[in-house]
């Protein structure tokens, strides 16, 4: 008896696996159905809607890039102290001197290509037309992980304290500033106003809301740090789980009718 | 502006790095060759006879001696390194000279908007492999000349703006990709063959099938992003100082589309207004798309209306706005060409007029109503609406009364089979899309700046 007969045969193993190698077609089956992972997936798939020249992969690489992220993230924050006094530091000692540092590098490359990837992948699914029945809502909650995504990107561009990252967050925060009735900027918000007293100043309007302070601050840090870190993936999370269920329950990948 | 000798246009890594580039190319057309060899066939070769009848000679054998010369660059490139001021393969001044003098807003945005009609028009002949290998090839020819300039690898050089040119491949590779299964599937079905996608679609187990190939993807990327990340370290600059404003200050790149419609609209419209339409947009897209056709596989023809717009939308609209934005704007958003340096002094005459000025002053040669200073809501409204009135017209115009003729014109066999509502909606998002377009030539046209300008209330469109 080999090693490997030994070790698939005692009962650790299959305590965890509760069957036998996926060599034959009925283990092949049970595999898909008893593991907790795979069972996102259905037990057998039409060869055309798995076929790399129809679905691109685009939305299994956005869900690998954010697995990426999310294992990448939680490194970095061993890290990364978000405050003025260290947060620039932080990412600096990552470049010269903490081993793995480059946890840096790959964050922020597989950012950009999520970014990339979830166009692409809204791109082919307007391209096959798999937005119409039944699949409308799925689409729609993949028009809200857009938003998201890019918002964990804007609010990730700030943490590393540098020039690029403040500005970048300033020129993109201005724009809320001038939304319409809620910034003080804003067409309609001096109409906002009670007995002479305005409701809407730069200090209680849309972007002080976003920043937490009338420019980019200490306080921004802090917000934009906990919306990249915890609120903004629970939330992806929750949705990305929604999309993937409702793709099963949307027949699976689209096909032609 | 004259280069100061400290800014070289190559260096010794510079025409390394593109050796390596050649080489890369030069085996990819080896294969090319091969691929020639075996399926594109002869062509007679006579020589204006003499060769006497001619000779048979392969396609393959063109891009043989195309390869040839790829692989004499590549070593030439690799060998020639040590002394870059001797080196003169480099994009030659005669054609840099016209590009830069070509380009401009205008020009990008039309050559773009041609660009992407010429995508749809010609899409049987772009999509064929050997017209496909031939655009990657000028692209990648094309990008390795430009590299040579100075100034252009200061910009496009930026690590973070690396991703952005991998994207514009990645793009356009898979638009050729749509176009040619959509040609494919659209000739099937003027055939009636069935479609692409329904033939050999069997059920397979997900384990193996699906399980492999997502684990070998896996696999390559995390290979990819660990090279990447070796390769290319992340930008870090110059600790965060509120004081010190860089100039140009440029959003993520992401959005920089967005950043440049600042240049037409203020930022309610650019920033707040527009960016909620298009996620509106897009979330409103398959409940007024009644086109029952094409789901599920790639077609065309059966979506002409809905793919042009999308795409539309998508390429001269989303990406080469980012493209334009990210590369093209310097200093003070100015429009830089390619090959300029980014003077932080550049000087471009701002002569922009308001629709109401062009009323008042220029139209009836009288000055523009004035509102009293210190006036109150009610004392500064008539004035305003006077002053404005034409613009506030003619916005009222496009977003009230024209989706009501297009109803009845145009748009009529949409309004019959969608309902009111729904057209609304549809005829309001194509209307705040095309509004972008169209400010831009009204500004390049007439230099127009607001079609309705009402600062004391933020309100400027
Ligand atoms: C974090 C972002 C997203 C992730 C991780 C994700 C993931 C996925 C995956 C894995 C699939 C299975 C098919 C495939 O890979 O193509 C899928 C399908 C789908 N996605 Fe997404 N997606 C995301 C964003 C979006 C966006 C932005 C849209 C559209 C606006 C969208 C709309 C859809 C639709 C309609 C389907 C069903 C397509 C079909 O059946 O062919 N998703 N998504």
């Amino acid at each position: 008896m080999s090693v490997g007969d030994y070790i698939r045969g005692s009962q650790i193993w299959k305590s965890i696996f509760r069957h036998p190698a996926p060599v034959d077609r009925r283990n092949r089956v049970v595999v898909m159905l008893t593991n907790f992972f795979l069972h996102l997936h259905p037990v057998s798939v039409k060869q055309q809607g798995i076929a790399l020249s129809y679905t691109w992969c685009m939305g299994g690489i956005t869900f690998f890039l954010f697995l990426v992220e999310t294992i990448t993230g939680v490194l970095l924050m061993f890290y990364y102290r978000p405050t003025l006094e260290f947060a620039f530091n932080d990412i600096l000692a990552l470049r010269d001197v903490t081993t793995l540092g480059i946890m840096r590098e790959i964050h922020r490359w597989s950012a950009h290509s999520m970014v990339i990837t979830v166009w692409l992948h809204m791109y082919r699914v307007f391209l096959t037309g798999s937005y119409k029945p039944p699949r409308e809502f799925n689409w729609v909650i993949g028009v809200l992980l857009l938003v998201l995504t890019l918002l964990l990107s804007f609010t990730g561009y700030l943490l590393p304290w540098d020039q690029l990252a403040i500005w970048a967050i300033t020129v993109g925060s201005n724009m809320a500033r001038a939304t319409p009735f809620l910034g003080y900027e804003g067409p309609g918000a001096q109409l906002l106003n009670i007995g002479g007293y305005d409701l809407i100043t730069n200090g209680s309007d849309a972007r002080f809301l976003l920043l937490g302070s009338r420019f980019v601050g200490e306080a921004t840090l802090n917000r934009f740090y906990i919306l990249h870190c915890v609120a903004i993936p629970l939330v992806v999370s929750l949705l990305i789980a929604i999309h993937f269920w409702r793709v099963r329950k949307d027949g699976g990948i689209s096909q032609p009718l | 502006m004259t280069h100061l000798t400290h800014n070289p246009d190559l260096t010794s890594s510079v025409i390394y790095g593109l050796g390596w580039v050649y080489l890369l190319l030069f085996l990819m057309n080896a294969y090319w060759v091969r691929r020639s060899y075996a399926v594109d066939g002869n062509f007679r070769l006579s020589l204006g006879g003499i060769l006497g009848k001619g000779e048979q000679i392969p396609v393959a054998a063109f891009w043989a001696v195309y390869a040839g010369l790829l692989l004499m660059l590549a070593v030439t490139h690799l060998t020639g390194a040590n002394n870059p001021l001797q080196f003169s393969l480099k994009m030659p001044e005669i054609l840099k000279e016209p590009i830069n003098r070509a380009s401009n807003p205008v020009a990008f945005f039309i050559g773009s908007t041609a660009i992407y009609v010429l995508m749809i028009v010609l899409r049987k002949w772009w999509t064929t492999p050997t017209a496909g290998w031939i655009l990657l090839n000028l692209s990648i020819l094309f990008l390795a000349l430009s590299v040579t300039d100075y100034d252009f690898r200061q910009i496009v050089g930026k690590p973070d703006n690396v991703p952005i040119v991998a994207m514009l491949y990645i793009v356009g590779f898979f638009t050729w990709l749509y176009f040619k299964k959509s040609v494919d599937n659209d000739e099937r079905i003027a055939a009636g063959r069935p479609l692409f996608e329904q033939e050999n679609n069997e059920k397979v187990l997900t384990w193996p099938d699906l399980v492999y190939s997502e684990l070998i993807c896996m696999v390559l990327l995390t290979a990819v992003l660990i090279a990447w990340g070796i390769v290319l370290q992340a930008p870090l600059e110059e600790p965060a100082s509120a004081a010190k404003t860089p100039n140009p200050s440029k959003a993520p790149w992401y959005f920089l589309g967005l950043q440049e419609m600042l240049v037409y609209f203020d930022p309610w419209m650019a920033g707040v207004v527009l960016p909620s339409v298009i996620l509106v947009g897009l979330m409103a897209v398959p409940y007024i798309d009644f086109n029952k056709e094409g789901n599920g596989y790639y077609t065309f023809n059966q979506r002409k209306f809905a793919v042009s717009t999308f795409l539309f939308g998508f390429l001269p609209l989303w990406v080469a706005m980012i493209v334009l934005g990210t590369f093209l704007r310097g200093p003070n958003w100015n429009f830089f060409s390619p090959y300029e340096f980014w003077d932080v002094h550049k000087l471009e005459l701002l002569n922009n007029i308001n629709l109401s000025e062009l009323f008042w002053i220029k139209g009836l040669g009288r000055p523009l109503p004035v509102v009293p200073p210190g006036a109150t809501f009610a004392q500064q409204a008539p004035i305003i609406l006077l002053r404005e009135w034409l613009g506030l017209v003619g916005v009222a115009f496009y977003l009230v009364v024209l989706p009501n003729i297009m109803a009845a014109t145009v748009f009529k066999k949409f309004y019959v089979r969608m309902g009111f509502l729904r057209y609304m909606v549809l005829a309001n998002l194509m209307l705040m899309m095309m509004s972008l377009p169209i400010k831009m030539v009204l500004r390049w046209a007439v230099n127009l700046k607001y079609i309705v300008a009402i600062p004391e209330w933020f309100f400027n469109i």
